[in-house]
């Protein structure tokens, strides 16, 4: 089906985006590697609609520009801090397009099967070398489209593998669709665009886990009845397993636990194209598919790791229980205002802040940058620390502050700065509460004891802006804000920066 | 209510408890102030400032202490004074309740309340009317300055046409605030400034300060002053031999010494011996911030500057503070005035005597009628406990070495299981029977992206994890090929279901890039 210019072209385009990814490894060569991942999308399409069994180019060409002006809109209008929805929505059109694709692969068996019977032959019948399939008479395969032909030319075995990938391409994508909508619905909250609402927390229909069990052996039950009987009606519901997975397994994890989710689902839409790209022959489909896959294995196992927490149990949601009781937290939270803060900072000399997702919410980080702007002025040392699971996203922090015009020389990761602490003036946590919780290093009996912190507390001083004197997502006291030197600065992250910017200086 | 600040009867006493500043800021407590006249005088401060500053002026002392209700002293008050306190007036001032209890039974008789200046506890919040602190500042200041007038030489070293000045050495014993005034002091005037204290944890000020630590080797590993207030605790009587050892070893080589070593209600403990002050050169100094307790120095005599046999002066002056009237008279009432804020929390002018205030009860002595010294230990501890620090071991190269063949073993060995597991795998699906070659020729494709995949990621910097979320989005949709290549069937369900997949995937591939573009666009460097 494909000529020798096709696949060539899709080597071209397979190196273009192994370049893509590999340029990311730093802020410049990013800059240029976008436009290798351009180039090589350009040039994969477009060999594809020239290349010999594509018909309907004038409307697929009219699809893809209509598809150009959507995509546009979004990728535009969309805040900075919106960035998890997006990432997350867009996971669905891909998980989507996935289950289409697949389906349109068994409606053609199918056809392709009637071809046969029409003409009173066998699909799949091999010939005398038991291993080439005879087909069909050559003026009836002429007449049938590349991908057609190219299911033709199959023989029984071929077919069977083609069904396990059409099954799975379609599997992981209907999971991938309906656990991608119901992450931007937890993401989005209340400006979702959804016609419903969901809730953030881990919520679950009654029989938790074993739903899901259920709903995969059922799964697996069908694709055992498909290979036999060769049924679409199995498929479909397959296909419909394959969304109530997505939907509930995802509806169990709590906001907080997204960047995993948003990463697992990253992955998972890479694998189904690849699933997608065995059962169509594309090479370049499975290139990618698995790129893509594994760039999202590596973000959940990252962030994972950044939580000190199994795969496994972020997926099956919650906190590993407590082992004991909760070392006591001695002492008070001392409150400061902002001319306490402003006349720390005119006196220190380094400054180190922590953003969390609290900033994010405020939409403070305009705010903060202006005050790393003004102190910087000053000629202090300013910087920040980043934990990688702060936020919603992988990087989100990083995106934020880079928006807000905050030089990313000064925006440092977890290991790079944690041994700084001790010769810092001033820490400051906007936002931020589980990722600076000493008791993940202090008390072995503490549900995140294990997980890497930042140890902001070894600072001379400490201010942690924050809204109120609740609790952090996982539900944990903080003994930081306890602490000897640290300061609460109450009030919401943007107003209260606000306040202090004038001071400064 | 009025506060009024009598003339210090004390000998040589030149401090005032309150200044024309802090009375206008007393003022805006809601107090009204009043002042024995010329109690300001050897402070700087005259009359006609206190005028000024709207303050009444009382003639006598006696009348003073009739007319107010709240008296504002520096040192204790005398017996003669004491006896004119009168039912509700409340006394604040440096009064040492543990040295006098008669005074203090005095006071209780009377009905008056006493807040004691000293007794201030040490925590963060009431750093701004500790005043034993400032006043400590300014005796360290002041005895560096005392070292030096008697002291024939420069501080700094300096190479002039008229020959080389070697710098002058000097050492610190005890670092608490006023050790660290006088490292901070001496340094500034250019003297190489050694320190030494029995609380290893304030080694890190010390050195902040521009000193350098004397480090004392011994197995106790010194004391943590957390558990005693911020306060060095009696050591050891190992621990102190081998303290006087190495002070022995300094002693020729320093030219000013001065000791600030003070144990909470206890004499000033001997560290610097007879001997040792044989064995400095003539022309050295001894300042004793310790004389009022008996001294640091054997030789040292309370309120005298003698000179030894050998030429060696010791300063025992008490009066430091004192010395510098102004400095210490301003500092000492803004310490007042914070004291008065934290008892004023409507600003009406109004006491509020609050025993539940760690602060104000831990500086009250009597009150209500009833002695209230000593105060219950504070609900705050003054100062974190110091982690106790385990030293890393230094590691010899051979052990290094070691080490790095084991990591380097054990990383050999995962990566060989990992590839025999991946290789028998891979295989695996090549001896299924029946195995089509077409599938195996995609599936090494397959595998071969999934181990590019891996290598590429794992360089991607963490920073732009985002970028590269929403580049693989892009990229995915890659699926966008199996659509175009299925429009073109002559089925209608197949064409309406790839026409949505060409849709779908193209609005992901031109958001994924363009919001990529986007967020890399602002990634600037400084």
């Amino acid at each position: 089906m494909e000529n020798a210019f096709t696949i060539a072209a899709y080597v071209v385009a397979g190196i273009l985006f192994i370049l893509s990814l590999g340029g990311l490894s730093g802020q410049e060569s990013a800059k240029r590697a976008v436009w290798y991942g351009i180039a090589g999308m350009a040039i994969a399409v477009l060999a594809t609609i020239i290349g010999p069994g594509a018909g309907l180019w004038v409307v697929s060409i009219v699809l893809i520009a209509a598809g150009a002006a959507v995509g546009y809109q979004l990728a535009t209008k969309v805040e900075m801090t919106q960035m998890p929805e997006l990432v997350a929505i867009m996971h669905s059109l891909v998980g989507l397009a996935a289950v289409f694709v697949g389906f349109n692969a068994d409606i053609m068996i199918n056809y392709i099967g009637n071809i046969y019977e029409a003409e009173g032959l066998v699909m799949g019948a091999v010939g005398e070398d038991g291993v080439t399939a005879i087909g069909l008479p050559r003026e009836i395969y002429e007449g049938l489209s590349s991908f057609a032909q190219l299911i033709a030319k199959k023989s029984t075995v071929e077919i069977g593998i083609l069904r396990v990938e059409l099954v799975l391409g379609i599997w992981i994508g209907a999971v991938t669709f309906t656990g991608s909508v119901i992450a931007y619905a937890k993401l989005a909250g209340g400006s979702s665009l959804l016609p419903f609402q969901v809730d953030t927390g881990a919520r679950q229909l009654p029989g938790g886990h074993l739903l899901n069990a259920a709903a995969a052996g059922l799964s697996v039950l069908l694709l055992v009845v498909y290979l036999s009987t060769g049924g679409s009606w199995a498929l479909v519901l397959l296909a419909l397993a394959g969304l109530f997975i997505g939907y509930h397994l995802i509806m169990g994890i709590g906001g907080a636990d997204m960047p995993v989710v948003v990463s697992m689902l990253n992955s998972y839409s890479g694998w189904a194209a690849a699933a997608i790209g065995f059962s169509l022959g594309n090479d370049l489909l499975i290139v990618v598919g698995a790129l893509v896959g594994s760039s999202g294995a590596i973000l959940s196992y990252i962030m994972c790791k950044a939580m000190n927490r199994s795969f496994v149990s972020v997926i099956l949601g919650g906190f590993g229980g407590t082992s004991g009781p909760a070392q006591e937290i001695e002492g008070e939270q001392i409150a400061i205002d902002a001319d306490g803060v402003a006349s720390a900072l005119n006196e220190a000399d380094s400054i180190i802040i922590i953003p969390g997702y609290g900033m994010a919410v405020a939409q403070a980080q305009q705010a903060v940058s202006e005050l790393t702007r003004k102190l910087r002025a000053q000629g202090k040392t300013v910087r920040f620390a980043i934990h990688p699971v702060a936020g919603r996203l992988p990087g989100h922090m990083n995106v934020l502050l880079a928006e807000a015009k905050v030089p990313y020389d000064i925006v440092l990761e977890m290991d790079e700065i944690n041994d700084d602490f001790p010769n810092t003036d001033v820490a400051i946590v906007i936002g931020s509460n589980d990722i600076v919780n000493p008791a993940a290093q202090d008390d072995p009996n503490s549900p995140i004891a294990g997980m890497p912190v930042l140890e902001c507390w070894k600072a001379k001083q400490v201010f942690v802006s924050k809204r109120g004197q609740g609790t952090g997502y996982s539900g944990i006291e903080n003994p930081l804000f306890f602490k000897e030197n640290t300061r609460m600065f109450y009030g919401d992250a943007k107003a209260s920066l606000d306040n202090l910017l004038p001071k400064i200086g | 209510m009025k506060i009024g600040a009598p003339k210090e009867v004390g000998q040589g006493e030149s401090r005032v408890a309150m200044t024309p500043d802090s009375a206008l800021q007393l003022q805006k407590l809601g107090y009204d102030c009043a002042i024995e006249t010329g109690a300001g005088l050897a402070a700087g401060f005259s009359d006609a400032l206190y005028e000024e500053a709207g303050v009444e002026i009382i003639k006598t002392p006696a009348g003073l202490w009739k007319a107010v209700d709240i008296i504002a002293k520096v040192r204790p008050p005398t017996e003669t004074e004491a006896k004119r306190l009168k039912h509700g007036q409340l006394l604040i001032s440096f009064f040492y309740p543990g040295q006098n209890e008669a005074l203090m039974e005095l006071a209780r008789s009377k009905g008056a309340s006493v807040i004691a200046m000293d007794m201030v506890p040490r925590i963060s919040r009431a750093q701004k009317m500790d005043a034993l602190s400032s006043m400590a500042n300014i005796a360290g200041y002041r005895a560096v300055i005392e070292a030096g007038n008697n002291f024939g030489r420069f501080f700094t070293g300096q190479v002039t046409a008229a020959g080389k000045v070697p710098p002058a050495k000097v050492l610190v014993v005890g670092a608490g605030v006023a050790g660290l005034a006088a490292i901070g002091t001496a340094t500034s005037l250019g003297a190489i400034t050694y320190a030494f204290d029995v609380r290893p944890e304030v080694a890190e000020q010390i050195e902040s300060m521009g000193a350098e630590f004397v480090f004392l080797e011994f197995e106790e590993s010194g004391q943590d002053s957390s558990s005693t207030g911020g306060y060095a605790a009696p050591s050891s009587p190992e621990f102190r031999e081998k303290q006087l050892e190495k002070f022995r070893e300094l002693a020729p080589e320093m030219d000013i010494v001065i000791t600030t070593a003070l144990i909470p209600g206890r004499d000033a403990p001997v560290l610097w011996t007879r001997d040792m002050v044989e064995m400095m050169k003539p022309g050295s100094v001894i300042v004793d911030l310790a004389a009022e307790r008996g001294g640091n120095c054997e030789l040292t005599e309370k309120d005298e500057k003698i000179v030894s046999d050998n030429g060696v002066t010791i300063i025992g002056y008490t009066d430091f503070p004192s010395r510098m009237a102004a400095q210490s008279s301003t500092l000492y009432s803004t310490n007042i005035r914070h004291m008065m804020t934290d008892l004023t929390p409507e600003k009406d002018g109004q006491v509020k005597h609050d025993m539940e205030d760690d602060v104000i009860r831990g500086a009250t002595a009597v009150h209500d009628g009833e002695i209230t010294f000593p105060p219950p230990p504070p609900k705050v501890a003054a100062i974190a406990a110091a982690p106790r620090k385990e030293a890393a071991k230094e590691l010899t190269p051979e052990e290094k070495r070691a080490q790095e063949l084991a990591a380097f073993k054990a990383q050999t060995k995962r990566q060989v299981t990992l590839l025999a597991v991946g290789a028998a795998l891979v295989l695996g699906v090549g001896l299924i029977p029946g195995m089509p070659a077409s599938f195996m020729q995609h599936f090494i494709v397959f595998v071969l992206s999934v181990f590019i995949g891996f290598q590429v990621i794992w360089n991607v910097a963490h920073s732009l994890h985002t970028p590269l979320m929403a580049v693989t989005n892009a990229i995915s949709s890659i699926i966008i090929l199996g659509a175009l290549i299925q429009i073109g069937s002559s089925s209608v369900l197949i064409t309406i279901l790839g026409a949505l997949g060409i849709f779908m995937a193209s609005v992901n591939i031109f958001g994924g890039f363009l919001v990529t573009r986007r967020m890399l666009a602002m990634f600037q460097k400084s």
